[in-house]
């Protein structure tokens, strides 16, 4: 099912800059005027797609500045200008980050020729070939449906897929990812409620290896970032994984949407702890904006890879920094 | 970051002190602060930008009270109206006297509905009820084995029913409960987005099939500023009475239960803070606006000094001078030990400061008993070495082990660490120079 936030992003996608602010942006509507009722209402635009305090209040002084100093015409240009800076912002994270930075065992990989991303888009850590992806994240933000989509979009892909459930602590967990394994025809490991995790992530990557499969997903229990114990649970289950893989051992944050600053503080602490090599931003079909990602990749540096925009298969699609952007600004 | 409120207030009033009254400029840089920490909170924008107009308002030439500065004062105002608007006094479940009494819990997708519902139920339980729990969530793979699991956990049964049609399963399951003389009905739907009119309509099909005496609303306390859009959606096509806060174990601030009264008028009922089954508490508004302002406690933390100071005949102004001259003595620390004890031990003390969340783990590491052996140590000494430890030489610390019941590393670890707490307290004392006002904080703690 086709949800408005998708409708507008598309539709915000066929129309050409300069049109875009006329049409979908509230802010315009008053008229073109930088007076400062529109540099109040940027602002809580910002604030209201969870950009956050500190982030906005940085974008909206530079941008401010900005539009003196290069005397910017009227609004819209303001606006198209923003979205591009955060647009340019949100790659400049996957550039800089990229593929290949984390330690593991394994062998260098495609994705950056001479330090350069290739492609458009960009290559992210599931473009890796081989590779062991650890999908991680607090309670509740999708983490199992995303492994679902994600290992049935592979498949369909032609790639080799192998999943493993190391979430032996949620009731009816791996249930959960046995319906998304047969609907995606792929096999599954796990272990019994109550296991250690890092077990259940060794036996994944053994049977990985065993089948020859070169897209090695692995489910984790959500946790939240301030439980010390499970956090270390978790570097375990890494540790392990990175021990025993072959292929190199990529961490990625599965985040909600609709999560407010508390994201930051969620992104800070896995990342301390695991080294997270992509975010994949969940349940943007919603209301919600997202705009935690923008302050995460500011502080972090951390590419968002993918977005979920629907409950179907191919609503987990590959994240475009400009139509982010520029549903990040629509008026609320 | 943000954690400590007070203290940046404290920070912009500091030279104010001795102002009778609360100018506009006093509160404009204390509005920026507040508001500074409402949005960190996640509190929605709007909503913020009219609560701190009505702050500002009430704020602005109100005289300082006599106990407070002007810091201080301005905290007061916010936490009353921050309290005052969350619904000043918590509002529990009330069931009706129809059996059996039906509760249905309705929220986003990865809220904890699910996990709400069996809490919910335990609890019930453990009140003296027979609940049931009615699976209707079809949609997430494997979300029905989920509840069953739990309800076999804790020994409540579940009713799965069959087919498509949930209003027709929450019907059945109806049915079964009066069936099995179960009296209170609690129904776990599938979690939806507002903005799917399909799902949304299927909810009220449910309510308009077994008319729930009790709709309740699961939101995941880290969420931002969507909460009032989702709210809103819910009041307004499902309708509800009231919210489950879920998720609050964490670090999250929690500002949507704000945003979320504002916009709906619909109380808060419950928190839920973790995994384990009774973890569902009843909701406090004060306690919920001293979180959302990221204080902790501390009021009630500066109260419990107050309170075992005073009863102590007020505060020595001796020990006071000698802590400002780094000059303590073993005695203090003795007396020190006594004020944490009235104040609830460490554990008490932690748990009500500031980003407590982080020093979760501390606190379990603080063994209360290490204070009783502490103090047996210094009971063990003399008033001379406790004035001057300096002179317990290796027969006196044997003699002082021995007096206590412990091994002299025990002893001699105590002195160490008096020692350090005395030396931190004079690098303390050469930093802040001559501008260092005197110690607010009776209960000082040195060496902790």
């Amino acid at each position: 099912m086709s949800t408005p936030w998708h409708k507008r992003l598309s539709e915000g996608l066929a129309k050409s800059r300069d049109r875009l602010g006329g049409q979908l942006n509230v802010l315009l509507r008053r008229g073109p005027d930088l007076s400062q009722e529109f540099w109040e209402d940027l602002e809580g635009a910002l604030l209201g797609a969870d950009v956050g305090f500190s982030a906005t209040e940085e974008i909206v002084t530079s941008l401010c500045d900005e539009a003196n100093r290069q005397a910017l015409p009227d609004a819209q240009a303001v606006l198209g200008h923003l979205v591009e800076r955060i647009a340019v912002e949100l790659r400049g994270a996957a550039r800089a980050s990229g593929t290949g930075t984390i330690t593991t065992s394994g062998t260098t990989t495609s994705g950056t020729v001479g330090g350069i991303t290739t492609g458009t888009v960009g290559t992210t850590v599931f473009d890796e070939r081989p590779v062991t992806i650890l999908m991680v994240g607090v309670n509740g933000t999708g983490k199992t449906t995303s492994v679902g989509k994600l290992a049935k979009q592979a498949a369909d892909a032609g790639r080799k897929v192998m999943l493993g459930s190391a979430d032996t602590f949620r009731v009816a967990a791996s249930e959960q990812l046995d319906v998304w394994a047969k609907r995606a025809g792929v096999p599954v490991v796990g272990r019994e409620r109550g296991a250690d995790p890092a077990a259940a992530a060794f036996d994944a990557i053994e049977a990985a290896e065993k089948t020859g499969a070169d897209f090695t997903l692995i489910d984790t229990a959500g946790r939240l970032h301030t439980s010390a114990d499970l956090m270390r649970e978790l570097q375990k289950v890494q540790r392990v994984s990175v021990d025993r893989s072959t292929p190199p051992v990529r961490t990625v944050l599965v985040m909600d949407a609709t999560t407010g600053q508390n994201g930051l503080m969620q992104a800070r602490e896995f990342d301390a702890a695991l080294h997270v090599d992509a975010i994949v931003l969940t349940k943007l079909d919603g209301t919600a904006k997202g705009g935690i990602a923008v302050a995460i990749v500011r502080e972090l540096g951390i590419p968002i890879t993918y977005i979920g925009v629907g409950e179907s298969l191919d609503d987990l699609r590959p994240f475009d920094a400009e139509s982010f952007a520029r549903a990040l600004i629509q008026g609320v | 970051m943000f954690e400590n409120l007070s203290e940046r207030l404290q920070g912009i009033f500091k030279n104010l002190t001795g102002k009778g009254r609360l100018s506009e400029a006093d509160v404009d840089a204390a509005m920026r602060e507040i508001r500074m920490a409402l949005l960190e909170a996640d509190v929605n924008y709007r909503v913020v930008k009219e609560f701190i107009a009505r702050v500002r308002e009430r704020a602005v030439g109100s005289d300082v009270l006599n106990s407070l500065t002007p810091g201080q004062q301005v905290i007061k105002i916010v936490l009353d109206e921050l309290t005052h608007l969350l619904g000043d006094t918590n509002s529990g479940l009330v069931l009706s006297g129809r059996i059996p009494n039906v509760i249905m819990l309705v929220g986003l997708q990865g809220s904890g509905k699910t996990t709400a519902s069996a809490k919910l139920a335990f609890r019930l339980r453990k009140q003296g009820r027979s609940p049931l729990l009615v699976a209707c969530d079809i949609y997430r793979p494997a979300a029905i084995d989920q509840l069953e699991a739990l309800g076999r956990e804790l020994d409540i049964p579940v009713f799965r029913g069959e087919g498509a049609d949930v209003a027709r399963i929450a019907k059945a399951g109806i049915r079964h409960a009066v069936d099995n003389l179960r009296d209170v009905v609690i129904i776990d739907t599938a979690g939806r987005l507002h903005v799917d009119e399909e799902m949304m309509s299927e909810a009220v099909r449910i309510r308009t099939t077994v008319k729930p005496d009790q709709i309740l609303m699961v939101v995941d306390a880290m969420t931002g500023q969507d909460a009032v859009n989702v709210a809103t959606a819910f009041a307004e096509k499902v309708d509800f009475d009231g919210v489950i806060m879920s998720k609050l174990d964490g670090d999250a601030r929690g500002g949507g239960a704000l945003s979320i009264r504002q916009a709906t008028g619909k109380p808060i009922k419950f928190v839920s803070l973790g995994e384990k089954p009774d973890s569902l508490e009843p909701f406090f508004p004060d306690r919920m606006a001293k979180r959302i302002l990221g204080m902790g406690d501390v009021v009630t933390l500066i109260e419990k000094a107050q309170e075992a100071a005073e009863a102590d005949g007020g505060i020595d102004e001796k020990a006071l001078k000698r802590l400002q001259r780094a000059e303590f003595t073993l005695e203090d620390f003795l007396d020190q030990i006594k004020q944490v004890r009235k104040m609830g031990g460490i554990g008490g003390v932690l748990s009500s400061l500031p980003g407590a969340g982080r020093l979760k783990g501390a606190e379990q590491q603080f063994d209360e008993r290490e204070l009783d052996r502490v103090e047996a140590i210094i009971f063990a000494m003399t008033p001379a070495e406790r004035r001057n430890p300096k002179i317990i030489n290796g027969s006196r610390r044997e003699r002082i082990a021995k007096g206590s019941g412990v091994a002299v590393s025990d002893v001699n670890r105590l002195l160490k660490q008096f020692a350090e707490a005395r030396k931190m307290m004079r690098q303390m004392q050469s930093m802040s120079g001559k501008g260092r006002k005197r110690m607010k904080f009776p209960g000082g703690l040195p060496g902790f």
